[in-house]
């Protein structure tokens, strides 16, 4: 997970404290039985609805910037399934600036345990884990569609790139979530890079300008996500001129994204004064 | 006026949160970035034209539209179903006003605050970075400010109806969820619906209240079709918003009597 270095020893001491945490969101939740399957439902939907998408504008276009429709739905299915993954791990952190607002992290801060890892499992949507499993059912059919030429290097790469883009994604929530340690009404901020991240991973990035690819694709590290680990899935070169399995690089690029986040958490953390509420 | 006031008091409400709107705009920003180029690399690839749409009307369909979010607040916290949970709902029932009046009232308030600057934010940064559409026909321009306010009226009854699903559910989180996902794909918000087979598109428009929310109006502003049809689409917008509010009516009514019953 990203960042899980700086905030939590993984010994035993993690099953014992955080085990029972978990285990008592999952019992609360499942408690209130219609909502919980109204949740579920709910984030399976939206995890479909990017599919649909992609169907809807491949039936007003034969192709974009090039890609057919094979190629989108593998960086589409790559990209969700990145996202779902870090969704699940660390979806959470989200919501940092209410807790910050209305002084709850001042009893996070005061227990022994790392303060990301207990702020992930506060609330560990079960709900997420549905979106999980659907995004990895349609990662699988996206790359049966593709007719992917499966080597042993490029099954290893269907594997490791939404791990990597999940650590990409991890590192984006943890990272704009860590602005609320500044900026209490930072408000639906993030959004625009974690949820905006998605999107943009979603597609080919020759679709996008100059100026915008170059923030976001490289500043960012998005275009690791799904982008490059595709074109060399898909044996393509790359229209904007990077080397040939460049896709490889994403373990790499995901580790220096989760570093960056992890610095900001840790210096958001210390800089952290309670508001007093 | 009493209902002038509390449409001051939701304007003055929301022009406290300066720094939430700035952050706000900054978001819709990068969803018009990204949603004006996906869009765009679609026109691209069949000519320059898709769906009735060119470059230009598709850019403006884009920007105006991440504008339009925050106009007709489409995602809203669920305050009323918080309240009706908590029973705090009761010191409103109190009030010799009706609540449903009331909320719209403030939410128009709200609104002209967001048309000042959720709505002028993304228009001016998309006007910097693309070729948006000036609307030709002079009639657009009043035929688009009265679609707003249909938008805004009609998106007020689905938050509303949202939010009363908890005077029998209490938790109102299965509707939210359902609106949010509604909203988006039938809305607009996503792909113009006439991306979708014609039938489908018209379909959706006329029997479903959410293309009157951001479709409806973009489709006007961008001038896609005759000055006859954007008179259609309004005609469409306003039966929407007549009809919603008429279910509001109802529904809270029904709403109080259900809160008695369950004792506040």
């Amino acid at each position: 997970m990203a960042s899980g270095g700086w905030c939590s020893r993984v010994d035993s001491r993690w099953l014992t404290a955080y085990g029972p945490l978990v285990r008592a969101q999952v019992r609360s939740q499942a408690q209130y039985r219609a909502s919980f399957v109204i949740d579920v439902a709910g984030s399976v939907l939206f995890g479909v609805l990017d599919v649909v998408a992609v169907f809807v504008l491949f039936r007003v276009s034969k192709t974009l910037a090039g890609f057919t429709f094979a190629d989108v739905f593998l960086m589409t299915a790559l990209a969700n399934c990145a996202f779902a993954i870090a969704d699940l791990l660390v979806g959470n952190v989200e919501r940092l600036r209410v807790y910050v607002r209305s002084g709850l992290l001042d009893a996070v801060l005061v227990r022994p345990l790392g303060v990301l890892t207990q702020l992930a499992v506060m609330d560990v949507a079960a709900r997420r884990v549905g979106r999980v499993v659907v995004a990895v059912g349609v990662l699988i059919v996206a790359a049966v569609n593709a007719g992917l030429a499966l080597t042993a290097a490029r099954l290893v790469l269907l594997v490791v790139a939404p791990a990597a883009g999940a650590v990409i994604f991890s590192a984006v929530f943890v990272g704009t979530a860590s602005v609320a340690f500044w900026w209490i009404e930072s408000g639906e901020l993030g959004n625009a890079l974690t949820y905006g991240g998605h999107d943009f991973t979603a597609y080919p990035m020759p679709i996008y300008g100059t100026v915008f690819r170059r923030l976001l694709a490289y500043g960012l590290g998005f275009a690791f996500v799904a982008y490059y680990p595709a074109l060399a899935l898909l044996d393509r070169r790359d229209p904007l001129g990077a080397p040939a399995g460049l896709g490889y690089a994403s373990p790499l690029v995901a580790a220096l994204v989760a570093a960056a986040a992890g610095l900001c958490w840790r210096r958001g953390v210390r800089h952290y004064r309670s508001t007093g509420s | 006026m009493r209902y002038l006031v509390y449409a001051v008091a939701g304007f003055r409400r929301y022009a406290t949160y300066r720094q939430a709107t700035l952050a706000a705009v900054f978001t819709n920003c990068v969803f018009g970035f990204l949603r004006s180029a996906l869009l765009l690399a679609v026109a691209g690839a069949s000519a320059g034209a898709v769906a009735g749409y060119d470059e230009q009307q598709l850019a403006t369909f884009v920007w105006v539209g991440q504008g339009l979010i925050g106009v007709v607040s489409l995602w809203s916290p669920p305050e009323l179903a918080d309240r009706i949970r908590s029973g705090d709902v009761v010191a409103d029932l109190l009030r010799p006003i009706d609540l449903v009046w009331q909320l719209l009232a403030m939410d128009l308030g709200r609104a002209t605050f967001a048309l000042m600057t959720r709505l002028v934010g993304p228009i001016v940064v998309g006007a910097l970075a693309f070729d948006l559409f000036a609307p030709r026909r002079f009639s657009t321009y009043p035929l688009f400010a009265c679609s707003l306010l249909l938008a805004t009226v009609i998106c007020f009854g689905c938050r509303y109806l949202v939010n009363a699903a908890a005077y029998w559910l209490l938790d109102a989180r299965g509707p939210q969820i359902a609106w949010t996902l509604c909203n988006g794909v039938l809305g607009g918000l996503y792909f113009p619906l006439w991306f979708l087979p014609s039938g489908a598109a018209l379909l959706i428009v006329v029997a479903t209240p959410f293309p009157s929310i951001i479709q409806l109006p973009l489709d006007i502003l961008v001038e896609r079709g005759s000055p006859e049809q954007q008179v259609v689409l309004l005609s469409v917008q306003a039966v929407w918003a007549i009809v919603m509010l008429a279910v509001c009516r109802e529904v809270q009514r029904r709403g109080e009597r259900r809160l008695v019953l369950q004792g506040g």
